[in-house]
């Protein structure tokens, strides 16, 4: 009984996003205002029941209630609590669910934090969300409900949660990825509701620009746990694989890193709107695609949920309304929005667009290498294999080429920058990056290495120059600290982010060259060197959980003589799938990790297993953290909520100080 | 038509959502008729051993080519079956070793247990594409004319093996008599 009132108010938050998605719209065209603030309270109702029916999943599966088919699927009497929970998002069904349930948390917090928008703006933005959960409660409907049932005979016990799942980095990857994803759909909608009313200005890209900065930084985290939750749970040393799930989520980062550094230049400058809104429904279709590939099992991948094609021409469709639609919608509005100011050949904007071809190329090739094998094979009916080489290829020398633009941009001014000037200051830099890109390297490992030196070169040359624009930007105050203090929280937000992404290219550049492993077969007291570390392997032991069986193995580390770590990686069995798994031990460090992943046990009590050193490997997600916090500082620089405080006093009249010739509509 | 570029982004979509629909009716689990039937790709490779393997290496009489790799989970759900079938004699099994490193590939076999006749080392996926692997595992039916006559995309296990891949060696020894 309880599973149907899951259905049930699914049903009930299908009903009510359906009235989201028209009265509100319509009510902005009439200028009806009770039609439009209907939206706020629908949103909340929307959010009220979807929430209701994720609980009762959730509750299904603590209960063992395999007669929901989900449940058998996904669960198994011996699953940790944890897991039983979490196993929520460990299906197809579930997943959605969890997906649709946060887009009505985006829009029930734009609902909350919007004050300072015009009603007749936010009725269209709800409503835009209303439209897309409408789509997306009506697909799980038809071709996915979670609370189906197993009539008449459910089974007695569930299928168990795939074993790779079993872990802490499914618990939190998922969601983290999931919530920014969907925050782009937010972004969307702000778009949406930009070229729905035809008005489009200063005041929108900053109404826009603090989610579009949270979407952002939350879709950073989320990639980067995926591909922290891969290198530790999968076993083989890796952080990324170009595997075709992993890249959506990238080309949705991609679209989204170049919209947040257009938007900069549309609310500062008024230029590139319509390039603006191009990048905000590019970024959304990305999220579509990677839900697109996921659960229309089109392409074949670790990742890919039990395929169906109705669910493929279901997301289809839905992809096809929204994002053709909205690009429809930007054909005839597009050329409505001229830009108000121009600018010299050096500036801040030539800078930012620089960044915005760099980052676009970039996705559309990763897009391009995802989808082309499936394109090629239905043209020519023959199969081909695009891998890593390719996307290396390309992306590499992009990303470079990104960082090194990366350092001029902070020193450029809008509108134009003496050549002459930005040579003064980052010649300097430049010199200094190159010569530490020469020296760092050779003090530590004694030998020249040319990735070694061109990857400390542009982390160099970026965190020296984010250092100069700093000493800089304070040079003028009274005190260093009173000018550190002068500086906005969007300041350092950027510069944070940019710092992480001078981290992150030394962690991949100095782990890609620099790691080493060894497979090696050893006996209890035998041990085994790599590079300066000695692996001694003690012994095994069994070890037995809540679902599984196992054996357990104890390693000493030594360095030079020194013990520095106690390793135990360990061999399971789940039995519930009968399925073997190996939890590999890890010694994390800031400057490296070693692990260690243990194989079978051979004649004898030799045992086999392999062994790595991965330098400066932590960087790649230190990177990322950095990123988020930068993304999340910016947004909540303290610019927004005064403007949103003067707005909501003076929300009758225009704001003329903050509206660069666009109108700004005089709400309700 | 000045304003014709803002349609351009449209239009794209228009092409992308084509391919993608064209995509949904693609058939990834059988091979695209222009291998079924053909020969097998010509070769000249190591094996996983490290010595020398060709054409002439393959067994003359219906055999398994099995794609596998020592990274690939699937495998080892699959393993169970080629072992049985490999020591029980009931077919022989050659095998792809698909994008993998020899190293790796030696230890899993230590590991696990080597079914293979041989297995074809193919750490760049190069013959992988001559023979059109979509990824491990996969397995074909090669008969003793070294043509390929079936496609398995995915674990072979022993309802697969009964229900898919032993009708379909029938069908080949009645073609033979």
């Amino acid at each position: 009984m309880i599973p149907e009132v899951g259905s049930f108010s699914l049903i009930l938050a299908l009903c009510l996003s359906m009235i989201l998605a028209t009265l509100p719209i319509i009510g902005a065209y009439q200028n009806n205002f009770l039609w439009m603030s209907m939206a706020r309270p629908l949103s909340a109702g929307v959010f009220v029941f979807l929430g209701i029916s994720i609980a009762i999943l959730a509750y299904a599966f603590v209960t063992d209630d395999f007669s929901v088919q989900f449940v058998a699927e996904h669960s198994n009497s011996l699953l940790p609590d944890r897991y039983k929970l979490t196993a929520v998002w460990g299906g197809h069904e579930g997943s959605f669910l969890l997906w649709t349930f946060m887009l009505a948390g985006w829009m029930l917090a734009v609902a909350i934090f919007s004050k300072s928008m015009p009603l007749e703006f936010v009725a269209r933005v709800l409503g835009v969300l209303g439209f897309l959960i409408t789509g997306y409660i009506l697909f799980m409907l038809a071709t996915s409900n979670p609370f189906d049932r197993i009539v008449p005979l459910p089974p007695v016990d569930g299928a168990d949660l795939n074993s790779a799942l079993q872990d802490f980095g499914f618990i939190i990857h998922p969601p983290t990825l999931y919530m920014g994803y969907v925050g782009f759909s937010v972004v969307f909608a702000f778009a949406m509701a930009a070229l729905l009313s035809g008005k489009m200005d200063a005041a929108w890209a900053r109404w826009c620009r603090p989610w579009a900065n949270v979407a952002w930084a939350i879709l950073t985290l989320g990639i980067a746990l995926g591909s922290w939750w891969a290198y530790y749970e999968l076993g083989w040393g890796g952080w990324w694989a170009w595997d075709p799930v992993e890249n959506p989520p990238l080309i949705t980062w991609l679209f989204g890193t170049a919209l947040i550094h257009s938007l900069a230049a549309t609310e500062k400058r008024g230029v590139f709107k319509a390039w603006t809104v191009l990048l905000a429904i590019l970024a959304f279709a990305g999220s579509l695609l990677g839900t697109f590939i996921t659960r229309s099992g089109l392409l074949t991948s670790v990742h890919a949920f039990a395929s169906d094609p109705s669910r493929g021409f279901f997301i289809l469709a839905i992809l096809g309304i929204t994002v053709g639609g909205a690009l429809l919608l930007f054909a005839f509005r597009a050329p409505l929005m001229k830009s108000e100011f121009g600018f010299g050949l050096v500036s801040r904007e030539i800078l930012l667009l620089s960044n915005n071809v760099i980052l676009v190329v970039a996705a559309a090739s990763v897009f391009l290498g995802t989808l082309f094998p499936m394109v090629y094979q239905a043209i020519t009916d023959e199969l081909i294999s695009i891998g890593p080489p390719y996307f290396n290829a390309i992306f590499i020398p992009l990303m470079a080429l990104l960082a090194l633009l990366l350092s001029i941009g902070p020193f450029t001014r809008w509108k134009r920058t003496s050549t002459s000037y930005l040579v003064q200051q980052l010649g300097k830099v430049a010199l200094a990056a190159l010569a530490l890109g020469v020296v760092l390297p050779l003090l530590v490992t004694r030998e020249i290495s040319l990735p070694a030196t061109m990857a400390v070169a542009i982390g160099s040359w970026i965190i020296l120059a984010m250092l100069l624009d700093l000493v800089n930007k304070t040079a003028n105050k009274a005190t260093r600290l009173k000018g550190l203090r002068a500086l906005s929280f969007s300041y350092y937000g950027m510069q944070m982010a940019h710092m992480g992404m001078a981290v992150m290219l030394l962690g991949v550049a100095l782990t890609s060259s620099f790691s080493s492993e060894r497979s090696v077969l050893l006996s209890p007291g035998q041990d085994v060197g790599l590079g300066n570390y000695v692996f001694q392997f003690e012994g095994t032991a069994s070890v037995n959980g809540p679902n599984y069986v196992g054996e357990e193995a104890t390693f000493t580390v030594f360095e030079e003589g020194e013990e520095i770590a106690i390793l135990h990686p360990q061999r399971r069995i789940y039995l519930a799938t009968n399925t073997p798994s190996t939890e590999m031990a890890i010694d994390a460090g800031f400057l490296r990790d070693l692990f260690i992943t243990l194989g079978e046990q051979k004649e004898g009590d030799s045992w086999s297993m392999t062994i790595y050193v991965k330098p400066f490997v932590r960087w790649i997600w230190l990177g990322a953290i950095f990123m988020t916090f930068g993304g999340i500082l910016a947004a909540v620089d303290k610019r927004y909520r005064r403007l949103r405080r003067k707005q909501t006093e003076s929300n009758r009249s225009k704001d003329k100080s903050n509206s660069i010739g666009g109108e700004l509509q005089p709400s309700s | 038509m000045s304003n014709f570029k803002f349609y351009l982004p449209v239009l794209g979509f228009v092409v992308v959502a084509i391919a993608l629909w064209r995509g949904l009716f693609l058939d990834t689990k059988t091979l695209p008729s222009m291998l079924i039937d053909k020969p097998m790709p010509t070769f000249e490779l190591t094996s996983v051993d490290g010595s020398g393997v060709s054409n002439s290496d393959l067994p003359d009489q219906i055999f398994l080519l099995n794609v596998w790799g020592s990274y690939c989970l699937p495998c080892l759900i699959e393993h169970p079956t080629l072992m049985r079938l490999s020591e029980e004699g009931e077919i022989p099994v050659v095998g792809v070793n698909y994008r993998d490193r020899q190293d790796l590939a030696i230890d899993w076999l230590a590991d696990n247990g080597n079914p293979f006749a041989f297995s074809i080392l193919d750490e760049s996926g190069r013959f992988g594409i001559d023979l059109g692997v979509y990824g491990a595992p996969e397995t074909y039916l090669v008969d003793a004319d070294g043509v390929i006559r079936f496609r398995h995309v995915s674990v072979i296990d022993e309802t697969v093996w009964q229900e898919q891949f032993l009708p379909a060696i029938a069908e080949l020894r009645a073609e033979g008599t």
